[in-house]
């Protein structure tokens, strides 16, 4: 139960705003969503190499000299960005399990990785949240929040949304899901494994794993149409853009905008009050039970 | 007299306590509501004649409950506009989201531009007229009063309907349970023309047609049982 | 003559008769069995709990001497005006549709006697219930049906019913035969048609959503009135912390032996969890939010006497409400009509089929001749003493306890006789200091 936004730019001059924009769309979605917020953010990336965001409760202590500890683990150089609980470590892709699982094994809580995605998220209000990890000053090419009214998993960060199972794949969900338990023992029986107990990551994985079997992100989409039950408004972040997703039921609300600058998304038209030029957008809402793309 | 608002300065709580105040008391007056910023609950509960016209998009139950009121949205409305409407004529000169007009009453919701899912459900005596097309699960469970959509209606039209009258000029692309295509009949094209001209619709009656209840998920039978 | 011992014929418990009646009457008509009242089966319940008393560790008050406060106010949080009530029980919702004016009548009558409020139902408000009502909770449902901004502001408090403990997650089936010219009119249908209400709101799904529908009733209401969420035992946990977060004054609980006008039977009797089983998750959801006793908690479903409620207060509600005790208290049931009841193929205490309109009490019925034999003035007056009963015996019980206010109760005034009621209450089975699942064992 939860409140939304998502931004996609279209032309690369917007990319030093696009922080700036999502945290009034954040923020704005407050009421939705009081117990945590979260952001992926799509920014720089450098080639050859990926970026791996970890949380700790414990920072001062736990990113202590972290950077030449990994750097000597996987036996090339790492670099480290520290942002309040959160660290991104950029590593050469083919050392990225090592690290990760180095990094798991200290203790680290994984949110994501990706050649482009950072992703932020913490327990408290949204507007805490945003500045804590100075989403304002955030630059990138599409970005994707999430603000969560918990319904029965924890209010902790690893319940927090984005869920990232995959390389630059995220997902945020408005609704709840019905069968999430009978999905979870499934994957996990493949051997795809959800790290809370939060309906939405078994959203996550589950298009994680139908990518990992070869399909593509849409064909997966469409497939949570048929497989998970219950009300989901989905957004799905990927390297190029973003995906949107609604129930066939779709009591959950969604509402989108489009200009020649950028195409929104949020739970709310409210989230949009502060886009520039909102007033001459294309506003409408996703049909049910219909996948849509938006991708560079 | 017209008197102008600004959300941008003046918060809702005072922004409802001022036009409910003067439509209670029939204070002619007409309002104009500048920045609504897609705030929630705008305009609702007004009880008596005032003409409100918000310069923008709002957000969920805009006119919600109205009696007697004219509000006009310069913009899209969200959720639930005009929900429960008892009387009056509540306008929106964009989209409306989903549910609008929902259990309304009576009065006349106007909406130019195309309406979502669920508008008109359970809907109890409200005309509602929509320019632009309907979306999916409209007129579920409508008991009274009449839909008219210039557009086209998406899935499942009049779900479990019953005695609301639906017009359509476009396509439907499905109709719901105990939903029927029905004659148009003289008292019908008269009832259509009406409502076209009170909203100011381009369209002939002629162009339409009309959508009932079966009728036969009035009593529980078993024959139906496929239907529940 | 064959003399071998035969054994005795051998009823099956899992066919029992009655079991074999329903199948048999399943394929004679194809229907579901549809009946009023809440779960019949038997279920872990107040019974199971027994108060402790005072002695030595602590000192007993002197009943009619020392005071015993049994006021109780609802919808503290954000509502300018809150209701306050002599005695911590209430009315719980019933429908006129489902109830005839007459029984809607004696609820107000007996209520505002007794100093507390009665609830509308599906069906909008009537004129019987808000002129003799002090205190009138207005239910907004998923059908709407009446609902109306002057009925809005001329309650006292606004009642948004997600879930009701006879069926959580269901909706409503009325049928045709009670559906008279004035229920009809009164819910914009046309006579003597099923009335299918909907499971789900019309216009708002889940809390966040329900978040801003609260704010449109408070901004319709001058936020005035207290906003109670009712919702059926099932999740209890979870839904009350959700109801609390939409920005609940009040969250009233409805146990699965809460009664309905009408549901499936299979819903009645096999969806939902025991009141008992509801209070202690949603008083923890309460306490973990820091919001007990801020937001209060009303508990319904099986309510029949003092002892009930003190014990239900003991647990951490506020309040409790009572429907179908209410009901037997106006003369549903009643032995006088046992004759009538056996010509519905029923009998004293087990007529459920509220549904049918046939009500020999004239309770339960749209009929005009039946309404006419419960006297409102009468049955009022019954409801009053009963309800004054039901407060005396719980100020006896917390006086006992040393309490001078009901509210002072707590669970370490209780101990359970079963094991099932210790795990589901929370407290020690008696003579222990265990319970099922305590932490630290």
């Amino acid at each position: 139960m939860c409140g939304i936004v998502g931004l996609f730019l279209k032309r690369d001059e917007l990319r030093p705003q696009l922080g700036d924009m999502l945290t009034d769309m954040l923020i704005t979605m407050t009421d939705r969503g009081p117990d945590s917020a979260g952001i992926a953010i799509y920014g720089d990336e450098a080639e050859g190499r990926v970026k791996i965001t970890v949380q700790s409760d414990t920072p001062d202590t736990d990113f202590e000299g972290l950077e030449p500890a990994l750097s000597a683990e996987i036996g090339v150089a790492a670099t480290t960005r520290v942002i309040d609980t959160h660290a991104v470590l950029s590593v050469p892709s083919d050392k990225e399990a090592a690290a990760i699982a180095w990094l798991e094994a200290r203790g680290l809580r994984i949110m994501g990785s990706g050649q482009s995605m950072e992703i932020y998220k913490e327990v408290g209000l949204p507007k805490d949240v945003a500045a804590r990890f100075g989403l304002r000053d955030m630059g990138g090419s599409h970005g994707i929040g999430h603000t969560r009214m918990a319904t029965e998993s924890a209010v902790t960060t690893l319940g927090a949304h984005p869920f990232s199972t995959a390389d630059d794949q995220c997902l945020v969900h408005n609704g709840s899901l019905s069968n999430h338990n009978q999905m979870r023992r499934k994957l996990a029986h493949k051997g795809v494994f959800t790290r809370s107990e939060n309906d939405t990551e078994v959203g996550a994985a589950y298009i994680s794993s139908r990518v990992a079997d070869g399909d593509t992100l849409g064909e997966a989409l469409e497939g949570t149409l048929k497989d998970l039950d219950g009300f989901f408004t989905f957004v799905a972040g990927t390297k190029d853009g973003f995906g949107v997703v609604r129930d066939p039921i779709a009591c959950k609300p969604a509402v989108m905008a489009e200009t020649d600058d950028y195409v929104a998304f949020a739970s709310e038209y409210r989230a949009f009050a502060d886009l520039p030029g909102i007033e001459a957008a294309r506003i409408w809402e996703p049909e049910p039970a219909t996948v849509y793309f938006w991708e560079r | 007299m017209t008197i102008t608002l600004d959300m941008a300065q003046t918060d809702l709580r005072t922004v409802n306590t001022t036009l409910q105040a003067a439509a209670k008391g029939q204070a002619n007056e007409a309002y104009i509501i500048e920045n609504p910023r897609g705030s929630h609950a705008m305009a609702c509960g007004l009880d008596g004649a005032l003409d409100v016209t918000v310069k923008g998009s709002t957000g969920y139950y805009t006119a919600g409950m109205n009696k007697d009121a004219t509000v006009t949205v310069e913009g899209s409305a969200g959720p639930g506009v005009a929900e429960n409407m008892m009387s009056g004529v509540v306008t929106i000169q964009g989209d409306a989201s989903q549910y609008a007009g929902a259990t309304g009453h009576g009065g006349l919701l106007n909406i130019r531009g195309n309406a979502s899912s669920r508008c008109g459900i359970s809907m109890k005596g409200i005309d509602i007229v929509v320019h632009g097309s309907i979306g999916h699960m409209c007129a579920f469970m409508a008991q009274k009063g009449n839909l008219v959509v210039l557009g086209d209606a998406g899935d499942a039209l009049g779900d479990s309907l019953y005695e609301a009258r639906l017009f359509v000029r476009g396509s439907v692309k499905s109709l719901g349970a105990d939903c029927i295509e029905k004659e148009m009949r003289d008292e019908h094209l008269t009832l259509l023309a009406e409502l076209l001209e009170k909203a100011g619709a381009d369209a002939k009656p002629e162009e339409f047609k009309r959508y009932g209840s079966a009728r036969k998920l009035y009593n529980f039978n078993i024959d139906h049982a496929d239907e529940y | 003559m064959d003399k071998t011992p035969q054994t005795l014929p051998r009823q099956s418990w899992t066919f029992s008769n009655e079991v074999n009646s329903e199948i048999r009457r399943a394929a004679a008509t194809g229907i579901y069995d549809i009946r009023g009242g809440g779960a019949k089966r038997r279920v872990p319940h107040f019974d199971d709990l027994l108060f402790l008393g005072a002695s030595m560790s602590r000192y007993p008050l002197e009943g009619y001497r020392e005071k015993c406060d049994t006021s109780v106010v609802l919808g503290t949080r954000f509502a300018k005006k809150p209701i306050e009530l002599k005695i911590p029980i209430t009315i719980a919702g019933m429908s006129f549709g489902a109830l005839s004016g007459q029984a809607k009548e004696a609820l107000g009558r007996g209520a505002t006697m007794a100093g507390t409020s009665t609830t509308t139902g599906d069906g909008g408000m009537t004129e019987e219930e808000r002129g003799h009502s002090e205190k009138l909770v207005y239910q907004y449902l998923p059908s709407r049906y009446g609902m109306n901004p002057d009925d809005l502001r001329r309650a006292d408090a606004i009642e948004v019913v997600v879930g009701q403990g006879a069926k959580p997650g269901g909706g409503g089936m009325l049928l045709g035969q009670k559906i008279t010219e004035r229920v009809a009119g009164m819910r914009d249908l046309p006579q003597g048609i099923d009335q299918r209400s909907a499971c789900r709101h019309p216009d708002w799904t889940g809390p966040d959503d329900l978040e801003i529908k609260i704010l449109e009733l408070r901004e319709i209401t001058n936020w005035e009135k207290p906003i109670y969420i009712k919702i059926g035992g099932a999740r209890p946990y979870y839904d009350t912390a959700l109801a609390v977060k939409a920005g609940a004054d009040v969250v009233v609980l409805d146990g699965m032996q809460g009664g309905t006008a009408a549901t499936q039977d299979v819903f009645i009797e096999h969806v939902g969890q025991p009141t008992l089983a509801c209070i202690r998750p949603a008083v923890q959801a309460l306490q973990d939010l820091g919001m007990h006793r801020e937001v209060q908690l009303v508990v319904s479903g099986g309510i029949r006497g003092g002892a009930d409620v003190a014990k239900a207060l003991a647990l951490g509600a506020d309040a409790v409400a009572i429907g179908t005790a209410a009901l037997v208290a106006l003369g549903d049931n009643d032995p006088k009509w046992e004759a009538e009841y056996q010509k519905l193929g029923s009998t004293t205490g087990a007529y459920d089929d509220w549904h049918e309109g046939r009500d020999p009490a004239g309770i339960t019925t749209q009929d005009p001749e039946l309404s006419k034999r419960l006297d409102p003035i009468a049955a009022g007056r019954r409801l009053r003493n009963y309800l004054n009963v039901m407060t005396l015996e719980c100020q006896t019980i917390a006086r006992a306890c040393g309490h001078n206010h009901v509210h002072n109760l707590e669970p370490e005034d209780l101990c359970a006789l079963t094991m099932e009621a210790a795990a589901m209450a929370q407290v020690p089975l008696a003579g222990t200091n265990w319970y099922p699942g305590k932490p630290g064992f």
